[in-house]
């Protein structure tokens, strides 16, 4: 018998419509413990660097965490692994809802799907009966009424829904899959989806999943609602609100909008406003919020609320969650009131709520600057709000420009020429990132950026305070009861760092101790993206309620395997290594690893190098980002070393 | 009948204050497992949460009285202008729906408060709601003596006569006691 997991994968190739229940190997599981770990591993032994994103031979997993529909709170997130069509590497995408209980429950850890579907189609997993059925009369219609269609049609409403809109059907590269009230939508996985005929996934699983070792663990996730209960009744003080608590930063719940409206960039991340913010809207956009805010809503058993149900009049009610809510009103210069209306009909397409907004923002730069001409947006709207929908309206069509435009600010700068390449200057390893832009370059965050796989700040960062403690009073109050560190050092470094000064960015975290702490930082995401914990609960806010210190107790009591933090962090750094390894065979090297151009005002070459050469050796990497033999011997990973030797990528010893 | 005093344990539904996390689901089948805590399956669970977001209808209700035959009518009930069927709202388990029985055998469910030895100081879905929509109260009322109610055992037989008839179960039975 097998715990946590149920030991079986589905696989379903679309191109011959055949479907297999596969037994998986639990050597597996102690290695790579099970979501992105062991969707890396499939992939790599599977699709060779040369498969196009867009072709049968690619592979679309959606994976359940470890313990994922065990009683651990919070562990709800499905891993959707695949190859990128836009960044051309591995796509790093996740989503929290209720999705990957209900697949372990139908007793699959993971969906495997390869080939191409000649029409469209839909899966039904119905525990043990799987079915591959006709979506035709899906096609065109937006993700969250595929979903509804899809529950009435089956008659159950506990069926749990993963789709595609229009954006995925039509490739558009940062197509987004959705879930209810969450999304896998970075790198461009909805395009994948909908590249292989697959309108959706549903899914109705009435199975147990068994733990090993019952009353130790439900003594662990006891402890850790107890824990949420007293951090939820004493936020970290000197913080702005939306880092105080734990979960994804409360955008539902907060209206104080002013650090994002007056720290973030507007428009294709090109304009601060510092003086945006003031009591009159704040006040406009506080009415605003509250009236079309209808409830806040989590994902499967975890009591926080960082989603909502929206319900602007007029149009359909749909879930948000988190940032999205100003990324769109950023993007256009516009008003909350606009972020959540166009939001509703971006769900529904199915685009990312980070990339969209930046890609039409960049696209109206480019007419504004002449490089496109109005004979390029013939029957564009004149007023802003109005372009942006007509722009979406195309974007997810793939019609006009919006078909070149489907390719995110990269590819279409390339496409469109004439200059269009120095407009996209917010995107990293081909990717639209945050609309930040910076003055004084922060080590740690300089590291996080140039070599996180995931190429996105927020699932990489976390724990360790953004910004330093004005005070040494305070740093000293902070670190009384932070048991979280894996090590006494981390407090150390948080003690020393100052606002101003030799203890300052961008000399202090010296560069020890910011390969340390992006480690450190990177690593609990890993081991969150293994488990299916929500980042929120975990690796994102100050002080979460799991740790280095309680994960290995979860791991042993839920599987029976025996780990300790040794193991589990050497399981994290194995995953890790593997998808660095991964990237590196699809071409990744040194020179990608680098923050947006401008992100920093103030930039330090030297200092930069140094960072990256520290951190390439802490991670057994050679100079070039590369992990060496003897670093890939030591995590088990010999396989590896051998492919790259071959491929020439390695040479000898 | 002699009056008699009885603990009357009840659970206040705030439905307003649910988040649809469904932790009670999850842990009231993690609780009636056997062993205790070693499987989780909302599929088994005493309590469900009847969720449709989109409609905004978040109803935690509880698994009651095992019932023989549905209801003639289905009404409907439309409160703040949200519309629900009757049957939202009916604890019973019944012929007309899947819910409040075993996946399995289909024999039915029933919420027992969490009964434990030692008790517990709520059930465990009060326990593990921490937005407060489940609040657990006890007052002790004077009651008419009551009959001596059927046993889990004489429920779950009762039910399976109504479903496969009484000489099939008695077969089934006999045949069991041989093994």
């Amino acid at each position: 018998m097998r715990f946590a997991e149920t030991g079986f994968n589905l696989e379903v190739d679309l191109s011959r419509g055949n479907i297999d229940r596969v037994e998986t190997d639990p050597r597996m599981t102690e290695l790579y413990l099970g979501g992105l770990g062991t969707n890396a591993k499939i992939l790599w032994d599977r699709v060779p660097p040369e498969t196009e994103p867009f072709s049968e031979d690619n592979l679309l997993i959606f994976s359940t965490g470890l313990l994922c529909g065990t009683a651990a709170p919070g562990c709800n997130r499905t891993i959707v692994s695949t190859f990128s069509p836009q960044t051309r590497l591995m796509a790093y995408s996740m989503m929290g809802g209720f999705w990957a209980p209900e697949l372990k429950h139908a007793g699959y850890d993971k969906v495997i799907i390869s080939g191409q579907s000649p029409a469209l189609v839909y899966l039904w997993i119905d525990n043990d009966k799987v079915e591959i059925r006709d979506a035709s009369h899906l096609r065109g219609k937006g993700a969250i009424e595929t979903a509804e269609c899809i529950r009435s049609e089956l008659k159950d409403p506990n069926v749990q829904v993963a789709a595609i809109g229009l954006a995925g059907e039509n490739r558009v590269f940062f197509a987004s899959i959705e879930q209810g009230r969450s999304s896998a939508s970075r790198g461009g996985v909805g395009a994948v989806m909908g590249d292989k005929g697959l309108k959706a996934i549903a899914v109705r699983g009435t199975k147990d999943v068994n733990v090993a070792r019952p009353a130790e663990f439900m003594n662990l996730c006891n402890d850790v609602l107890k824990y949420i209960k007293a951090r939820e009744e004493n936020p970290v003080p000197g913080v702005m609100p939306i880092l105080a608590g734990l979960g994804s930063p409360q955008e539902m719940k907060l209206v104080d909008e002013e650090w994002h409206t007056t720290n973030f960039m507007w428009g294709n991340s090109r304009t601060r406003r510092k003086d945006f913010w003031n009591k009159e809207i704040e006040e406009k956009w506080r009415e605003t919020q509250e009236n079309v805010r209808t409830r806040l809503i989590s994902c499967y058993n975890c009591p926080m609320k960082c989603g909502a149900t929206i319900s602007v009049p007029g149009i359909a009610t749909y879930m948000m969650k988190c940032f999205s809510k100003l990324t769109y009103t950023m993007a256009a210069y516009s008003d909350l009131d606009f972020g959540f209306k166009i939001a509703q009909r971006a769900t529904e397409y199915g685009v990312d709520g980070f990339s969209a907004p930046q890609v039409m923002a960049f696209g109206l730069e480019l007419l504004e600057a002449g490089i496109l001409t109005d004979a390029d947006v013939q029957g564009m709207p004149a007023d802003n709000e109005g372009r942006f929908f007509w722009l979406l309206d195309r974007i997810v069509r793939r019609e006009g420009i919006g078909d070149v435009l489907a390719d995110g600010t990269y590819w279409a700068a390339r496409r469109i020429g004439k200059g269009a390449e120095a407009f996209d200057h917010n995107t990293i390893k081909k990717h639209e990132q945050l609309p930040l832009k910076l003055g004084m370059l922060n080590p740690v965050y300089f590291l996080m950026y140039a070599t996180g796989e995931k190429i996105n700040i927020t699932q990489i960062e976390g724990q360790f305070p953004q910004a330093p403690f004005p005070t040494r009073e305070e740093r000293e109050e902070f670190v009384k009861d932070w048991i979280q560190v894996p090590d006494e050092k981390f407090k150390q470094y948080l003690l020393d760092w100052e606002p101003r000064g030799d203890h300052s960015n961008p000399y202090y975290p010296t560069v020890e101790a910011s390969c340390d702490i992006v480690d450190w930082q990177e690593k609990m995401h890993y081991i969150d993206d293994a488990l299916g914990t929500c980042a929120g609960l975990s690796s994102f806010p100050l002080k979460p309620p799991y740790h280095i210190h309680n994960f290995p107790d979860f791991i042993s009591a839920a599987t029976g395997f025996d780990f300790d933090e040794a193991r589990l962090w050497q399981a994290a750094t194995r995953t890790r290594t593997l998808l660095r390894a991964i990237n590196v065979r699809l071409g990744l090297r040194r020179a990608d690893d680098k923050p947006p151009e401008n992100h920093w005002k103030k930039r330090f070459p030297e200092l930069e190098a140094k960072l990256l050469d520290e951190y390439y050796k802490l991670k057994g990497w050679n100079d070039q980002g590369i992990p060496t033999r003897e670093s890939l011997h030591e995590l088990e990973l010999d396989y590896v070393g051998e492919d790259l030797q071959q491929r020439g990528i390695l040479s000898d010893g | 009948m002699a009056k008699v005093k009885k603990t009357v344990k009840g659970i206040t539904i705030v439905a307003d204050k649910c988040n649809g996390c469904r932790a009670c689901e999850l842990i009231c089948s993690a609780f009636h497992a056997t062993p205790k805590y070693s499987s989780s399956n909302p599929a088994r669970s005493r309590i469900r949460v009847v969720r449709e977001p989109l409609r905004d209808i978040y109803l935690p209700v509880y698994a009651g009285e095992y019932t023989a035959a549905e209801c003639t009518g289905r009404d409907k009930y439309i409160i703040d202008g949200k519309e629900y069927a009757e049957c939202d709202f009916c604890r019973a388990s019944c012929p007309s729906r899947n819910l409040f029985k075993e996946p399995d055998s289909g024999l039915p469910l029933k919420c027992d408060m969490c009964e434990d030895d030692p008790a517990l100081e709520k059930p465990k879905c009060v326990e593990w709601c921490l937005n407060d929509a489940l609040i657990y109260e006890e007052r002790v009322e004077e009651v008419e003596e009551e009959d001596v109610s059927p046993g889990d055992v004489e429920i779950g037989v009762d039910s399976l006569i109504d479903k496969y008839g009484l000489q099939q179960v008695l077969d089934t039975i006999a045949r069991a006691s041989k093994r």
